[in-house]
């Protein structure tokens, strides 16, 4: 009987590697519009994957459905991490199809565009609840970040105890400030970066690697 | 609810909420009467606010209700939760002391937030 139950506990514990190694970390990128959540999702799946998650524009809600980037190998000291990425739609709560006008779109381009964006705001909020494992939560730099999209996604998403990374965007612009995010959110760290220039890519990569491998 | 006229009058009808009527509702029957309320026209104020559980509900079914020249969303405000107040794990377990905070709820076309910090919320609420 002892040899027998042996057998079946090393048994169990080879699935349960095997098992664990097959379940990807979802790590989900989250944030308000037009923070630079698909500029940063494409630049870390074009550094190692080589291939781009989604079309990039600074147009308010291009992105509207969630995209997900599997078997992301991320290297870091000789060790390699692999995460799932899932590049969400901003999340906020009103949208108004009129604000789309002003990108010269036709109405019902515009009226479209903002449906789609009401759909993908919900699935974004869906995956949070059900399907991410972490969280990396962008922001733009040179915007207030006390707003209440960030005050209450940051309190949902800690009200989950997910792991969270802030990501302080767009460094390389002039009015941009780091400080002003550390002093919004000092219970989480911080890290700042240029998604669109690669700037400081490197402490990112580790960063993930600490938090989310 | 209260006899006042709808906010289709002069004014602007607020409904101050008190967190005895909010706690012997369900989370869905929560929203659906903060939302009830603000398709009317009306600012919804909650003496406590909403679980984050709640508050994700509640962007998930505003986004749901959203339509073009209608509704297009509410504007909500909460004191920023204080970092130094932050429970963890424990204080969580032991009770959600952190969603008592006052919450401000309104259409996104007729309330806009001036100021926001720590202590001090200042909002315009139009007529439509």
């Amino acid at each position: 009987m002892g040899l027998l139950s042996g057998l079946r506990d090393s048994l169990q514990r080879v699935t349960d590697s095997l098992f664990s190694e097959d379940e990807q970390k979802r790590i989900g990128i989250y944030g308000p519009p037009n923070a630079g959540k698909t500029t940063l999702a494409n630049r870390i799946a074009r550094d190692w994957t080589g291939d781009a998650i989604g079309p990039e524009s600074h147009i308010p809600h291009e992105t509207r459905r969630a995209r997900r980037k599997e078997n992301v190998e991320i290297e870091r000291d000789g060790k390699s991490v692999s995460i799932d990425i899932v590049d969400t739609p901003g999340v906020t709560t009103k949208v108004n199809y009129e604000e789309f006008l002003d990108y010269e779109m036709e109405k019902d381009d515009a009226v479209r565009r903002s449906r789609e964006a009401t759909e993908g705001v919900a699935e974004a909020m869906h995956w949070l609840r059900e399907d991410v494992d972490g969280v990396i939560y962008v922001l733009d730099s040179t915007e207030d970040p006390f707003t209440q999209v960030n005050t209450m996604l940051i309190g949902i998403i800690e009200s989950r105890d997910l792991p969270v990374l802030i990501f302080a965007n767009k460094i390389d612009l002039e009015d941009a400030s780091t400080q002003r995010i550390r002093n919004a959110f000092p219970q989480h760290e911080t890290v700042p970066l240029s998604a669109l220039e690669g700037d400081n890519m490197d402490e990112v990569y580790d960063k993930i690697a600490e938090y989310f491998g | 609810m209260p006899e006042a006229k709808a906010s289709d009058g002069d004014g602007v009808q607020i409904d101050l909420i008190s967190a005895e009527r909010m706690d012997g509702l369900a989370s869905m029957e929560k929203i659906r009467m903060i939302l009830d309320g603000v398709r009317d026209g009306k600012i919804v104020i909650l003496e406590n606010g909403l679980s984050p559980d709640e508050e994700s509900k509640l962007i998930e079914v505003t986004m749901t209700e959203i339509s073009p020249d209608e509704f297009n969303g509410i504007e909500i405000e909460t004191y920023p939760r204080s970092s130094t107040s932050d429970s963890g794990i424990l204080g969580r377990i032991m009770g959600r002391e952190e969603t008592s905070k006052l919450t401000v709820i309104g259409p996104a076309n007729q309330i806009e937030t001036l100021h926001k910090d720590e202590t001090v919320i200042s909002a315009l609420v139009s007529r439509k």
